[in-house]
C-alpha cells in the first residue's frame, strides 16, 4: 500500500509537468497583454515595447516556458509581475481564507447531506424523502450569489447577527474568525449539501434492498446500526467519490463566494491576475490548485481501499 | 420558469436584497476611533506613482508622498513642501527652499537633491514633464534646503507642472529611491507625507493599510485641495477593495466600512434614503468621456470622415446611456474642462448641434468604401459599454457598417495599443475617459497632442497641435495662454483628433461619522475624523 501511494506521488510529477505546460499555452493564446496594461495610458509603442522585454514577453514561446519551468523546478513561482511581490507570498496570503472555507464547506455539506440521505433511502417514498428531494434539487440549483445576498440579508443586515463581510484570522480570536466564516461557508456548501445528499440516497437505496440488509433487520439489529454500520459503509465508496470531486468544485466555487463576501482567498487572487494578466499569478495558483487536485484524487483512492478491502491497485 | 422571466426574478432578487441592505442599517459592534475603513475604486496594486499613470496610484501616494507645490479647491497652485521660492526677471531661473522640519518616513532629513533626482525622474514620465524637460532645465542643489532650475528656452508654466493634481504627480522621494530607472518600479516605499504605507499589511487584492506619520509638520494654512496645512487626525486608514458593489454597499449600511469612494449611480438614491450615510462631490471638475478615432486607417485616415462623427454627436444622448441620472451629467462642447479656465467654446459650433444629414454627406465625401469599421466595446465598464451602443446607433445612421467588437477592459488596453489594421486586430475606434484635472489644458490634455507616432493611442499627426503647445507652455501671461488654448481647441475639433460626448460627476458616499473630507480629484485623509 505504502509504495503504491509512493508510486502514485510519483506519477503526479508528469501530470504537473503536462498541466503546467497547458496553463502556459493556454495564457499566452488568451488575448491581452499585461505590458500594455503596466505601461498605462500615457505610453508610447516604444515604451510598451521596453516594459515587455524587461518581462521577457517578447522572448519566443518556448523559452519562455523553458524559463518558467527551471524556476519551478527549484521552488520559484516567480513574481506578480504588478505589485511585485513573489507569488508565493501573495498564495501565503490567501492560501488560509481559502482553505478554512473549504474544509468549513464541507464539513457542513457532508455533516448535512450525508444523514439526509441515509434517512431519505430509509424512509424512500415518504414525505421526509420528497422533501429531502425538492430540498436536493432546489439547493442544486440555487445560485451562489444569489443564496450569499440572501444570507446576507437575513443574517447579517436584518438581524445583525453576523457580519455582511470579510475575514478574521483565527489568530484573532476562534469568536471573530467563526462569525466571518459561517455565512460564506453556508453559501458555499449548499450545492454540494444537496449533491451528497442525492448521491448517498441513490448508493443507500441500492444496498438496502441487499439480502445482508434484510437478514440484519431480521435478527433485530436496531435500525440505526443497520443504516450506519452495515448500508452505509457498502453505499460509502460512490460517497466518498463524489466528497472527492466536491473538494475540488468547492474550490472552483470559492471564487463567486469569496467575491459576494470580500474574502481574500486564492479565487479572489486568481481572478484578480486574470482580469490584469499578471501570468505568473495565474500560472502560480493554477499550478498549486492543479497539485491540490491529484492529492485529493490519489487520497479518495486510498480511501477506496481503507473502506473495501477487495480493492486492489 | 422562462429564462427571462428567471433572469427578471434574480436581478429582483439581487436588487432588493441590496436596496433592503441599504435602508435598514444596523448599529453593528464596531470599532471606532482613530481608524478609518474606505472602500477603493480599485485594487491596488502597484506603488509607484511614478512609474504608472492609474488613479489608483496615484490616489495611495496622496497618502505616502508631499509634494513641492499643490493645487487649491481653486485650481491656483500653492506651495506645499517649499517654504519660499523665488523666478528671475527673464523667467529662466527658479530657486526653491524646502520648508523646516521636513523628514522622510526612514527618519532621513529631506535634502534639496532628494527633489532633484525625484523631478528628473519625473520629467522622464509624464507628459507635462516631458514638456518641461523639452526646455532644457538644470536642476542642481545649491545647499541643503535649496535647489535652482534653470531653463534652457522659455517655459511658463514651471509652478503650473510642480503642483499638477493628477498623474502623473511629481511626487518627492529620497535620491536614493528616485535614482531607480523610470521604466523599473521603485523597490521601497518611503515618503515624506501624512501617512505611511504599512508593507507588513497590505494584502494585494484585499487591503492596504496607512498608519499617521508622526514627525509631519503641516503647514499652518487651512487644508484646500493638494494644497495647505495637511493635519492627520486619523491613526490608521485602511483601504479595502470590495469588487462587488452589494457587498459593498451591505457593509457601508451595516457600518464595517466608513467611507465608499465611488458608488454606481444606481446606488445613489438607495444610500441617499438611509439617513446614516451621506453622498457628495468630490470632484465638482468632473470627467470627460471621448470617443477616439484611429487616424492610421481608414475611413477615419480621411479628415472629412473624422468630421463626421463630430457632427453625428449628441452629448445628452451619450450621457444618458453611460450615466442615466441627469444630475451627474452636463453636455460640455470644449475639448478642456467646462468649468476650468481654458474652456471654450470655439470652433465647436458642429459638436453643439447634431446635424446628421451633414455627417452623411461628409461620410460620402469621405469615399468611404463600406468597409466594416471596428469599434471597440468594453462591456465590463458600464459607461463604456453605453457609449459603445449609442456610437453604433449613431454611426449606423449616417452610413458607416459598424462592427461592434466585445471585449473586456484588459483586453482593450491591449487593443487599443495595436496600430494593425482593424482586419489584423487592430481597431477604429474606441471609447474612454479623462478626469477634467487631465483635460484642463493643452500641456496636460492627451486629447489634443498631434504627435503622431508619439500621440496617445489613435496616433493624430498634427503638427500645427504640437506647434501650439509648444507656445502655449512658452507664453508669459495668461491672455496669451487663453488665445493659444482656444486656437487648440478649433485645430483639434476641425481636425477631430477626438470627439468628446460630454462631462460627468460622480458622488462619494459616507457614514456621517466621517467628516473634514477636502473637496480634491483624489480621496485625501488630511482633515479627515470619524467619531
Amino acid at each position: 500500500m505504502l509504495a503504491e501511494i509512493l508510486r502514485r506521488l510519483v506519477a503526479t510529477i508528469p501530470v504537473m509537468g503536462v498541466v503546467a505546460i497547458a496553463v502556459f499555452a493556454l495564457l499566452h493564446v488568451t488575448p491581452g497583454d499585461p505590458a500594455v496594461i503596466i505601461a498605462g495610458d500615457y505610453a508610447t509603442s516604444d515604451d510598451i515595447a521596453r516594459i515587455r522585454t524587461r518581462l521577457g514577453l517578447d522572448q519566443p514561446f518556448h523559452t519562455q516556458v523553458g524559463i518558467w519551468l527551471s524556476r519551478i523546478v527549484r521552488g520559484d513561482l516567480g513574481t506578480s509581475i504588478f505589485s511585485g511581490l513573489p507569488v508565493s507570498t501573495l498564495i501565503g496570503q490567501r492560501a488560509a481564507t481559502t482553505v478554512w472555507l473549504t474544509l468549513f464547506a464541507m464539513l457542513i455539506s457532508v455533516g448535512v447531506g450525508v444523514p439526509v440521505g441515509v434517512l431519505a433511502a430509509w424512509r424512500k417514498g415518504s414525505w421526509i424523502d420528497r422533501a429531502v428531494m425538492v430540498f436536493a434539487v432546489s439547493g442544486f440549483s440555487m445560485p451562489t450569489f444569489w443564496l450569499g445576498f440572501i444570507l446576507v440579508y437575513v443574517f447579517a443586515i436584518s438581524t445583525g447577527w453576523l457580519p455582511v463581510q470579510g475575514y478574521q484570522p483565527l489568530a484573532g480570536g476562534i469568536g471573530p474568525f467563526l462569525r466571518h466564516l459561517i455565512l460564506p461557508a453556508l453559501t458555499l456548501s449548499v450545492v454540494y449539501m444537496a449533491l451528497i445528499a442525492r448521491m448517498t440516497r441513490a448508493s443507500m437505496l441500492g444496498v438496502l434492498d441487499e439480502d445482508y440488509i434484510r437478514t440484519a433487520f431480521a435478527k433485530g439489529l436496531a435500525p440505526r446500526n443497520v443504516l450506519v454500520r452495515h448500508a452505509l459503509k457498502n453505499a460509502s465508496l460512490p460517497v466518498v467519490t463524489i466528497i472527492g470531486i466536491g473538494f475540488a468544485l468547492l474550490i472552483g466555487g470559492a471564487v463567486v463566494t469569496e467575491s459576494v463576501f470580500a474574502l481574500p482567498g486564492l479565487g479572489r487572487l486568481t481572478v484578480d491576475a486574470i482580469v490584469r494578466r499578471d501570468y505568473p499569478v495565474i500560472q502560480g495558483v493554477l499550478l498549486v490548485v492543479s497539485g491540490i487536485y491529484v492529492l485529493i484524487n490519489l487520497v479518495v483512492d486510498v480511501l477506496y481501499v481503507v473502506l473495501d478491502p477487495r480493492i486492489r491497485y | 420558469m422562462s429564462e427571462i422571466s428567471r433572469r427578471q426574478f434574480l436581478a429582483g432578487a439581487a436588487t432588493s436584497t441590496a436596496a433592503a441592505a441599504l435602508t435598514a442599517p444596523r448599529a453593528h459592534a464596531q470599532k471606532r476611533g482613530g481608524t478609518l475603513r474606505f472602500v477603493a475604486q480599485a485594487d491596488l496594486k502597484i506603488l509607484d506613482p511614478v512609474w504608472t499613470t492609474a488613479y489608483i496610484t496615484r490616489n495611495h501616494a496622496y497618502l505616502v508622498y508631499d509634494t513641492l507645490f499643490g493645487t487649491d479647491e481653486q485650481l491656483q497652485i500653492r506651495p506645499q513642501m517649499v517654504d519660499k521660492h523665488s523666478v528671475s526677471k527673464d523667467g529662466m531661473k527658479y530657486s526653491f527652499t524646502l520648508r523646516d522640519g521636513l523628514k522622510w518616513h526612514d527618519g532621513q532629513p529631506v535634502v534639496a537633491e532628494d527633489c532633484v533626482e525625484s523631478l528628473k525622474r519625473w520629467m522622464k514620465k509624464d507628459r507635462f514633464g516631458r514638456l518641461l524637460a523639452a526646455h532644457g532645465p538644470r536642476l542642481a542643489a545649491a545647499d541643503r534646503k535649496t535647489f535652482t532650475l534653470e531653463l534652457g528656452e522659455r517655459f511658463g508654466p514651471v509652478l503650473e507642472a510642480l503642483g499638477k493634481p493628477s498623474s502623473n504627480v511629481p511626487f518627492m522621494m529620497p535620491a536614493r529611491l528616485a535614482a531607480t530607472s523610470a521604466d523599473e518600479q521603485i523597490k521601497e516605499i518611503v515618503g515624506s507625507g501624512p501617512f505611511r504605507f504599512s508593507k507588513d499589511e497590505w494584502q494585494p487584492g484585499n487591503q492596504v493599510v496607512y498608519v499617521r506619520n508622526a514627525d509631519y509638520v503641516p503647514r499652518q494654512e487651512p487644508a484646500t485641495g493638494s494644497a495647505g496645512g495637511k493635519r492627520v487626525h486619523l491613526d490608521k486608514v485602511v483601504w479595502r477593495y470590495m469588487p462587488d458593489h452589494a457587498t459593498a454597499a451591505a457593509a457601508l449600511a451595516a457600518g464595517e466600512v466608513d467611507w465608499w469612494e465611488i458608488p454606481p449611480i444606481d446606488f445613489i438614491p438607495r444610500i441617499e434614503q438611509n439617513p446614516t450615510l451621506v453622498t457628495f462631490l468630490p470632484d465638482p471638475l468632473g470627467t470627460q468621456g471621448w470617443l477616439r478615432p484611429n487616424h492610421l486607417h481608414p475611413p477615419f485616415n480621411d479628415k472629412r470622415a473624422r468630421q463626421a462623427l463630430v457632427y453625428m454627436m449628441n452629448q445628452e444622448t451619450y450621457l444618458q446611456a453611460a450615466i442615466g441620472v441627469p444630475k451627474y451629467y452636463r453636455p460640455c462642447h470644449s475639448v478642456f474642462a467646462c468649468n476650468g479656465p481654458f474652456a471654450s467654446k470655439v470652433g465647436a459650433e458642429g459638436l453643439a448641434k447634431q446635424n446628421l444629414e451633414r455627417a452623411r454627406q461628409l461620410v460620402k465625401e469621405s469615399g468611404y468604401d463600406g468597409r466594416p469599421v471596428t469599434v471597440v466595446h468594453v462591456t465590463d465598464i458600464a459607461l463604456l459599454n453605453g457609449a459603445a451602443l449609442v456610437t453604433r446607433e449613431l454611426m449606423s445612421s449616417i452610413g458607416f457598417n459598424v462592427d461592434l467588437k466585445a471585449m473586456d477592459w484588459s483586453t482593450n488596453l491591449a487593443v487599443r495599443a495595436k496600430k494593425d489594421p482593424p482586419d489584423k486586430g487592430g481597431w477604429n475606434v474606441l471609447h474612454t475617459w479623462w478626469m477634467a484635472a487631465d483635460v484642463m489644458h493643452p500641456a496636460v490634455h492627451f486629447g489634443v497632442s498631434g504627435a503622431g507616432p508619439g500621440a496617445w493611442f489613435g496616433w493624430p499627426e498634427i503638427p500645427r497641435l504640437e506647434t501650439l503647445i509648444t507656445d502655449f507652455v512658452r507664453a508669459s501671461d495668461q491672455a496669451r495662454r487663453k488665445q493659444l488654448a482656444d486656437e487648440v481647441q478649433k485645430v483639434a475639433l476641425d481636425e477631430v483628433a477626438y470627439v468628446p460626448w460630454g462631462e460627468y460627476v460622480l458622488p462619494t458616499a459616507h457614514r456621517k461619522s466621517v467628516s473634514g473630507i477636502p473637496k480634491f480629484i483624489a480621496p485625501v485623509f488630511w482633515n479627515v475624523s470619524v467619531t
